[in-house]
């Protein structure tokens, strides 16, 4: 009798697996439920993003960003509008700078909201996610309030932000702040001490520090291993200098721990938006919103009614759009998922030459190899569920 | 041997009011039986989403019929008719026949479980272990649907079930014997008697105080063992692992769809209410009122022996919708590890503890 032949088997895990966060496909070598080895393929969701800006102006490139990660698209259009504001060298004013970060902690909110309760519902807790859904609802209104749009706001503009905040608005996002912290505290007490979700998750996708690094990892991934990094405070941008607020790291660097740090990071992000609304209900928090130098910003609507040199300037800013020095920059924000940069090539024109995006969750999902390498197919949803992975952004 | 013939027809289909035989036949009182036990499986279904949409602070099904009590059968429609695809790949007759075996084992153990005083199709003398048989054989439906569907995830789904199905029966197993060691008897309907007739009620000379009587307070361990393992035994979360969505998608199920995969969800329903019936039978009193006073004495022993039903299968309902999945290894270490040793443990504590006292029923021979 001939010996048998042994081989692994593969499965598909995607990219039409509830899952898969999206349309990432893994290709997994199975022992057993043993996992031999993960191939993350990526690709199905590319869209062209960083080509497509290439032939728009710097403002029609900017809702592109927010289909980046979807899940937070105003953090995105930051990191665009703060790289072309630097090479611009234009200032924004006190009023918008407040708005902007106050957006982009809603953001943050947004997106760990999205990803504590899918992690939940990666090993199988079913209820947390739609306990969630219900504070991103609210969360996504105020988005819609401010832009007119859920999603795909374009909202943070180069030179500011659109429009300005109603103060009902600002009101209102304030009455979120308390009532939120109590469902935070529900979605805890459904997840933090049970054991089966312990169980699931302690030791489980461990990253060190060193791999971390190695790894160009980012955001909750470097801080769940340890490290206090975050651009908020390192280099810090627009007004975050101001704000008061403190960054959780973790011990292990496994799922549970980056688990925690998104909990508490949310919380973190509730106290940024407190101040926020502060400052912009004191005296020094009012003003304009964007950049008075109608250069990159349009006239108000009336001045381009009645001033000839406003309507010239309204035409030629939607027409040709604005013109960026030539040269070269990079700039990156603390996007919920990590550090999302961009680097711009300006030849002069009112084009960008180049457009290279930074996204977090690219090299994160690269970890998915060796932390799921002899674990059990179980854990493989439990880790793709904590490295917070977008499709949007990886395959852009 | 006509006369023979005549008696066992008389005892399948005879009718009395007819002047044909003297009770009614067997095969009636098997259809009343299966047409309340499927009609309960669609409220019991609807309830399952009802309840898991109230801890969402969702509505649930609403639309058909009023609050949605027809959403089954709604359903039921839907699914019969949908086209049944099945794969190429697959095996015809054993995709098939997997369905249809869950279901009509799901439906068979029925036939012992006494839903009132002398109200069982068959008081099989040996009814626990009938239906300890029954649900063990049931995991052949989900391993040979899963085999035949020869796709990958369904095979996966089918290997975890076959380790899971396993496991958990034996320690199912222990925890009857630690009852059966004080009843003596297999009898299901001697089993709820003897809850009657014995118990720390008795002990304490409040005889009427019918609840503290019930198992579920001198087996307290075993109950809740029983409990867990019986969600174990049906696929219910935690211990969903063969139709586990996040990892296996569907698990043994993936490849079916319409009548054979509505066939998969009524024998896993009518599963579960034989778990909540057989958690009545053997820890909470069966068909007996709580309080052997006035007004809950009023109400007939089938009354409450659905209350009690329902609350077990509300238990069912709630673990569903607050705990996350167990990770396969976990499962069969919590099996074979935790629940084995202590329910071992426990029928020589019982043995011991009968052995001294003295205690335990004599079968109502005084």
């Amino acid at each position: 009798m001939s010996e048998a032949e042994l081989k692994n088997f593969t499965i598909n895990f995607g990219p039409q697996h509830p899952a898969a966060h999206g349309v990432l496909r893994l290709v997994l070598e199975l022992d057993g439920e043993v996992v031999e080895r993960c191939d993350p393929h990526v690709g199905l969701l590319h869209r062209g993003t960083e080509k497509l800006i290439e032939s728009k102006t710097y403002l029609q490139a900017l809702p592109y960003f927010d289909r980046l990660d979807y899940v937070a698209p105003m953090n995105q259009e930051h990191a665009f509008a703060l790289t072309v504001e630097k090479m611009l060298g234009i200032e924004v004013p006190r009023r918008g700078q407040l708005i902007r970060v106050l957006y982009c902690e809603i953001g943050r909110i947004l997106s760990h909201m999205l990803n504590i309760t899918t992690q939940a519902l990666d090993v199988g807790a079913l209820t947390p996610p739609v306990w969630g859904f219900e504070e991103r609802e609210k969360l996504l209104v105020f988005y819609e309030r401010a832009s007119g749009s859920r999603f795909h706001a374009a909202y943070i503009r180069p030179g500011g932000v659109h429009q300005d905040l109603p103060q009902d608005l600002i009101d209102d996002i304030e009455a979120f702040c308390d009532p939120f912290l109590k469902v935070l505290d529900d979605i805890e007490g459904l997840l933090t001490g049970n054991r089966i979700f312990k169980q699931r998750n302690v030791d489980i996708g461990v990253v060190t520090l060193e791999e971390a690094w190695e790894w160009g990892f980012s955001g909750v991934m470097v801080r769940g291993s340890g490290a206090a990094w975050d651009l908020r405070k390192s280099q810090p941008y627009d007004c975050y200098d101001e704000m008061e607020f403190d960054i959780p790291i973790g011990k292990n660097g496994d799922n549970y721990d980056r688990y925690l740090i998104r909990m508490e990071e949310m919380r973190q992000a509730v106290r940024i938006m407190r101040q926020c609304i502060d400052k912009l209900n004191a005296p020094e928090g009012k003003g304009p919103v964007a950049s008075t130098d109608t250069k990159v910003v349009p006239p108000k609507r009336s001045e381009m009614k009645q001033s000839m040199e406003g309507l010239i300037q309204h035409f030629k800013l939607y027409t040709e759009g604005f013109k960026v020095p030539e040269g070269e920059t990079y700039c990156a924000v603390e996007a919920p998922k990590g550090e999302f940069g961009v680097y711009l090539v300006s030849d002069g024109s009112n084009k960008p030459y180049r457009c290279k995006i930074k996204a977090p969750s690219y090299a994160h999902l690269s970890a998915m190899d060796f932390l799921c390498r002899g674990h059990l197919l179980a854990d493989v949803a439990a880790v793709l569920g904590s490295l917070d992975v977008v499709f949007g952004e990886i395959d852009r | 041997m006509i006369d023979w013939i005549l008696m066992a027809l008389d005892y399948l289909v005879g009718i009395p009011f007819l002047g044909w035989g003297a009770s009614i036949g067997f095969v009636w009182k098997a259809l009343l039986m299966l047409v309340v036990l499927l009609v309960i499986t669609a409220y019991v279904l609807l309830a399952d989403r009802k309840i898991w949409a109230a801890v969402h602070i969702r509505r649930g099904p609403n639309v058909v019929g009023a609050f949605g009590l027809l959403q089954s059968f709604a359903d039921l429609l839907k699914f019969v008719f949908k086209e049944p695809i099945i794969p190429a790949g697959a095996d015809k007759v054993l995709f098939l026949l997997a369905p249809l075996i869950t279901v009509l084992l799901a439906l068979t153990a029925w036939v012992v479980i006494p839903v009132d005083a002398g109200w069982a199709l068959s008081d099989l003398n040996v009814g626990i272990l009938f239906v300890l048989a029954i649900s063990s054989l049931s995991v052949y439906g989900i391993i040979i649907g899963g085999w035949a569907s020869n796709s990958k995830y369904p095979f996966l789904g089918a290997l975890r079930s076959a380790a899971q199905m396993v496991s958990y029966e034996v320690s199912i197993g222990f925890v009857i014997v630690t009852v059966l060691l004080i009843v003596g008897s297999l009898n299901l309907s001697d089993i709820v008697v003897a809850q009657q007739e014995m118990g720390l009620a008795h002990a304490l000379g409040v005889p009427w105080m019918n609840f503290l009587n019930w198992f579920w307070l001198p087996l307290f361990p075993m109950f809740i063992i029983f409990f867990i393992s019986a969600l174990a035994e049906t696929n219910r979360p935690p211990f969903d692992l063969p139709e586990a969505e996040s990892e296996l998608v569907a698990g043994f199920m993936v490849e079916y769809g319409s009548t054979p995969y509505m066939m998969y969800m009524l024998g896993e329903y009518v599963a579960i209410m034989l778990m909540c019936a057989m958690t009545t039978i053997l820890f909470l009193g069966g068909w007996a009122a709580p309080l052997e006073i006035a007004p809950f004495t009023w109400l007939p022993g089938v009354v409450w022996f659905t209350i009690k039903a329902s609350m077990v299968f509300f238990m069912f309902s709630m673990v569903k919708v607050f705990v996350p999945r167990y990770r396969y290894d976990q499962l069969m270490r919590l099996g074979w590890k935790v629940f084995l040793p202590i329910s071992i443990a426990m029928i020589f504590v019982v043995a011991l503890v009968l052995q001294i006292t003295g205690w335990g029923w004599n079968g109502g021979v005084a």
